[in-house]
């Protein structure tokens, strides 16, 4: 039988309580094609791919796969017919080989040969050009290979349709490249391929054709060779915005924060940090650039006294020229001698802010210590949250609200209004705009050069390279736990960035 | 062939759904539903065991709870000393620290209390040991709190087996004193304790026999209350117990939090002891603590933490309670009797909970919005 669609969904919709998460949606995924599926977080676009792969089922609408109707119950429904979903979050058993894993559920005969099927897995890999050794454990793999595997996983089982969510996340841009060049063969082969993200530059990229979705509803499907970065971010946003970022020369700049030598070590003993110097001024946006899980979080939470350092030191320059030591210092301890450091840290709700509480709660836990007596004063802290919601625009129902109803846009706001409002001297925040939508970030942007001008110390960690770019003085890149380089942010290129991140530096350097 | 077809495809026939929100008003509708709900069950449990008519035995269960003046009285007793414990346990669970060692620290603070009434009885003023009593109970239900707290604060050993078999212990050692505390010898019981002199026993007040209890008890509350909602301490509890990584990132001492509020837990469970065999039983055995140290777990867990609520809910286990004892000897059934009846209407309450948070959606239901 012919067809030109692979899949049509007609008038899906899907909601969660009173929360509409996909509205009235219908679009096509035409056979041999790379689609993106474009939207901001919390746009639905798991969601309705979800929904594919059978983990939801829609309240309304019909889905067809190769032009019949098709009832999708369970992922085991979606794997018969055809489906594959790459999900964020990779699925496999670490002591399993590849090969193990990619035979993991599917039936076979009661011996197995694992020659043959190694033999067979390899060819399938060849095919379409991955670099995969089937008898590698995956505890061995890095992240990039780890996906190799789940996108073979898929493809042995004779998906004809794969989905991958934001796939790029966790790689490197070499490593993004290699991906697309397997995902244009495959292409090649007649499989459909629907890839969810919201960067505009790899949508631009790779795919065919792109699918906007904006609040849960579908805006459109456009050629991806008639669309551009503006034309697509208006799309999903719904209004013109300027994508630039501001940046001006740093003024004057002041030595503020100096790391020494500093190594630090997890629960396991593992050394997370290793051997790590630099330094950081005042009036400029130092930007810390590496895979996940290469120290940052260690990095920014010794100099906030979180993290235990085992050796090395971190000096505090104060601007009236005294020198203070911050390692071997809790974050008690820091406060208590007046250094104005805030820490924006990469968990907002577990630990920058408290989900449950409301936004004047909220307010408290920086300030509640300084009134004096028995009982706590709510009232400035009533204040404070009453300005942060009017200063920067917070969308809540009142400052009784908990946080944890607010957007992740917002709740980025309370936490960084928060801790902008202590007049910082040194400002640590980590991944700012991660989860945010687009005129949230550039607020975000925004405040975090305000404090820049103000002579700030703004240390940035980020996963966006082509943000911390525009955004950054200098970049600062881990590997490891070790620093691989440092570079001035306006003349440095994407590709050497990644260069100095990239697992091969890393393995370099020992690790993994 | 192309129909448009709109109606769900395929998908279980009803589905969870979370409200978004739910009227006060409408909350309480769906308790008292439940509660009618639990009361037609064990109606027709009645029946069909009994062969009486359910309406007869239900008002066995009003006349056996409040009926006289003295059943009045002593419902209220017991009712008080469920609210204490409840609102000693408050703080602790707050905190996410998983206090069931009540039933101990009430145990302590009755032994603490029985031993003064037994060895100072009558050396000194009465108000002067009834003082020293309440400040005895405290420390002694403190010190029962502040072992699991040190050792979960220092070695991060597990609260809730730790602070489970010190229940154990506290009973060891009251069964230990009652080795040379029984009166009259050879009854292996303590007996009531300065029965001639009503030395250490709590005085009337106003005309009534339970009025310090009543004040005691009121005070407790109202000042833990406070205490919770207004205080930085209270709010530090709060912090700590929702989350610890918090507490770490703003610089609360989280071990010192950990041992200063279990002290103030375990200090009111026990001043709950002293209100037991002061302020009522003028005893001591192994089942003081009567199992009320469990129970008030539910009081606190069922109130949310709103002291009215506890007061409440504290007040109607012991009316089914006492009403339940009642209609045992009444109909000649057992004293399980009454926990059955307690059981399934506790049952409706809690699973009543779950309606309020959630909503069941037939499939192909359609709502207004677009």
């Amino acid at each position: 039988m012919e067809y030109e669609n692979a899949i049509e969904l007609r008038h899906v919709t899907k909601r969660f309580g009173s929360v509409v998460a996909n509205s009235d949606i219908s679009l096509t995924v035409r056979k041999g094609e790379i689609l993106s599926i474009l939207g901001e977080n919390g746009s639905g676009k798991t969601t309705l791919m979800n929904m594919l792969s059978g983990i939801y089922s829609p309240d309304e609408g019909s889905i067809l796969i190769r032009g019949k109707e098709a009832v999708i119950r369970s992922p085991k429904d979606s794997f018969a017919l055809g489906i594959g979903m790459i999900h964020q979050h990779f699925k496999l058993i670490p002591v399993l080989s590849a090969a193990e894993n990619i035979i993991l559920g599917l039936p076979g005969a009661q011996r197995l040969n694992m020659a043959l099927l190694t033999q067979e897995i390899g060819a399938l890999a060849e095919t379409y050009g991955f670099e995969l050794n089937p008898a590698q454990k995956i505890y061995n793999m890095s992240v990039s290979q780890k996906q190799t595997v789940e996108i073979v996983k898929v493809l042995y089982r004779g998906a004809e349709v794969l989905i991958l969510d934001e796939p790029t996340a966790v790689l490197t841009p070499q490593e993004t490249q290699k991906l697309f060049d397997v995902l244009r063969n495959m292409k090649r082969a007649g499989k459909s391929i629907i890839i969810i993200t919201h960067k505009l530059r790899e949508v631009l990229e790779l795919s065919d054709r792109v699918a906007v979705l904006r609040k849960g509803a579908y805006i459109g499907t456009v050629e991806t060779a008639e669309a551009s970065a503006s034309s697509l971010t208006e799309m999903m946003v719904g209004e013109r915005i300027s994508l630039d970022i501001c940046r001006d020369e740093p003024q004057t700049p002041e030595k503020r924060i100096e790391m020494r030598g500093v190594t630090c070590r997890d629960k396991e003993g593992v050394a997370v940090l290793k051997d790590v110097s630099f330094t950081a001024y005042g009036g400029e946006i130092l930007g810390i650039a590496g895979i996940a899980g290469s120290g940052q979080k260690e990095l920014l939470e010794s100099i906030a006294g979180l993290q235990e350092t085992e050796n090395g030191e971190i000096l505090y320059f104060s601007p009236e020229g005294t020198v203070e030591k911050l390692s071997g210092m809790k974050s008690s301890e820091i406060s208590n001698l007046h250094i104005s450091l805030a820490f924006v840290p990469e968990d907002r709700l577990g630990m920058g802010l408290v989900g449950s509480m409301d936004l004047t709660d909220n307010m408290m836990l920086r300030s509640y210590q300084e009134s004096r007596g028995f009982f706590a004063d709510r009232k400035k802290p009533r204040k404070l949250a009453m300005d942060i919601v009017e200063q920067l625009a917070v969308a809540t129902p009142g400052v009784d609200t908990p946080v944890r109803r607010l957007s992740g846009g917002n709740v980025q706001k309370v936490l960084l209004g928060r801790e902008i409002a202590s007049n910082p001297t040194v400002l640590l925040v980590a991944y700012p705009v991660r989860g945010l939508d687009i005129n949230s970030s550039y607020t975000i942007y925004h405040l975090l050069n305000e404090q820049k001008k103000k002579g700030v110390a703004v240390i940035c960690v980020g996963e966006d390279l082509d943000v911390l770019l525009e955004l950054c003085d200098r970049i600062m890149v881990l590997a490891g736990g070790k620093v691989t380089g440092t570079a001035d942010a306006r003349t440095i290129t994407k590709e050497e960035v990644g260069l100095m991140m990239s697992d091969s530096g890393r393995r370099a350097l020992g690790h993994g | 062939m192309a129909e448009e077809t709109t109606q769900t495809a395929g998908g279980p026939f009803f589905r969870v759904v979370k409200r978004s929100g739910i009227s006060t008003p409408r909350a309480w509708l769906i308790r008292l539903a439940a509660v009618c709900c639990g009361l037609i069950v064990c109606a027709l449990i009645i029946v069909a065991i009994t062969k009486q008519n359910p309406l007869s035995v239900y008002a066995g269960i009003i006349d056996g709870a409040v009926g006289t003046n003295r059943r009045l009285w002593v419902t209220i007793r017991e009712s008080l000393v469920l609210l204490i414990i409840a609102v000693g346990l408050t703080p602790a669970f707050k905190m996410r620290f998983w206090n069931i060692g009540a039933e101990g620290q009430v145990l302590m603070g009755g032994m603490a209390a029985a031993a003064l009434m037994i060895y100072l009885g009558n050396t000194m003023p009465n108000w002067l040991l009834l003082m020293l009593i309440l400040l005895a109970s405290m420390a002694a239900g403190m010190i029962w709190g502040l072992m699991p707290a040190v050792f979960k604060a220092c070695y991060g050993t597990n609260e809730t087996l730790f602070t489970l078999m010190l229940n154990y212990v506290a009973i060891q050692i009251v069964n230990f004193c009652i080795v040379f505390w029984e009166n009259p010898s050879g009854s292996n019981t303590v007996g009531i304790i300065n029965s001639s002199t009503s030395k250490g026993w709590l005085p009337e007040l106003f005309g009534l026999t339970y009025g310090w209890n009543v004040v005691i008890v009121m005070a407790v509350t109202l000042l833990m209350y406070i205490y919770m909602k207004h205080s930085k301490q209270g709010y530090e509890i709060s912090v700590v117990g929702e989350s610890q990584n918090t507490a770490k990132y703003v610089g609360i001492n989280i071990k010192k939090v950990i041992i200063r509020t279990m002290m103030i837990s375990g200090a009111i469970c026990g001043l709950a002891g002293a209100i037991i065999v002061s302020g009522g039983s003028h005893t001591i055995s192994t089942s003081t603590g009567g199992g009320r140290g469990f129970t008030a777990i539910i009081v606190a867990w069922m109130s949310k933490f709103n002291p009215l609520v506890m007061l409440l809910v504290s007040a109607f286990l012991v009316f089914m309670q006492k009403g339940a004892i009642q209609i045992a000897s009444q109909y000649g059934l057992n004293e399980n009797a009454s926990d059955i009846i307690t059981g399934i209407l506790l049952f409706f309450l809690i699973g009543s909970e779950f309606f309020i948070n959630y909503k069941l959606e037939l499939r192909g239901t359609k709502r207004g919005t677009k």
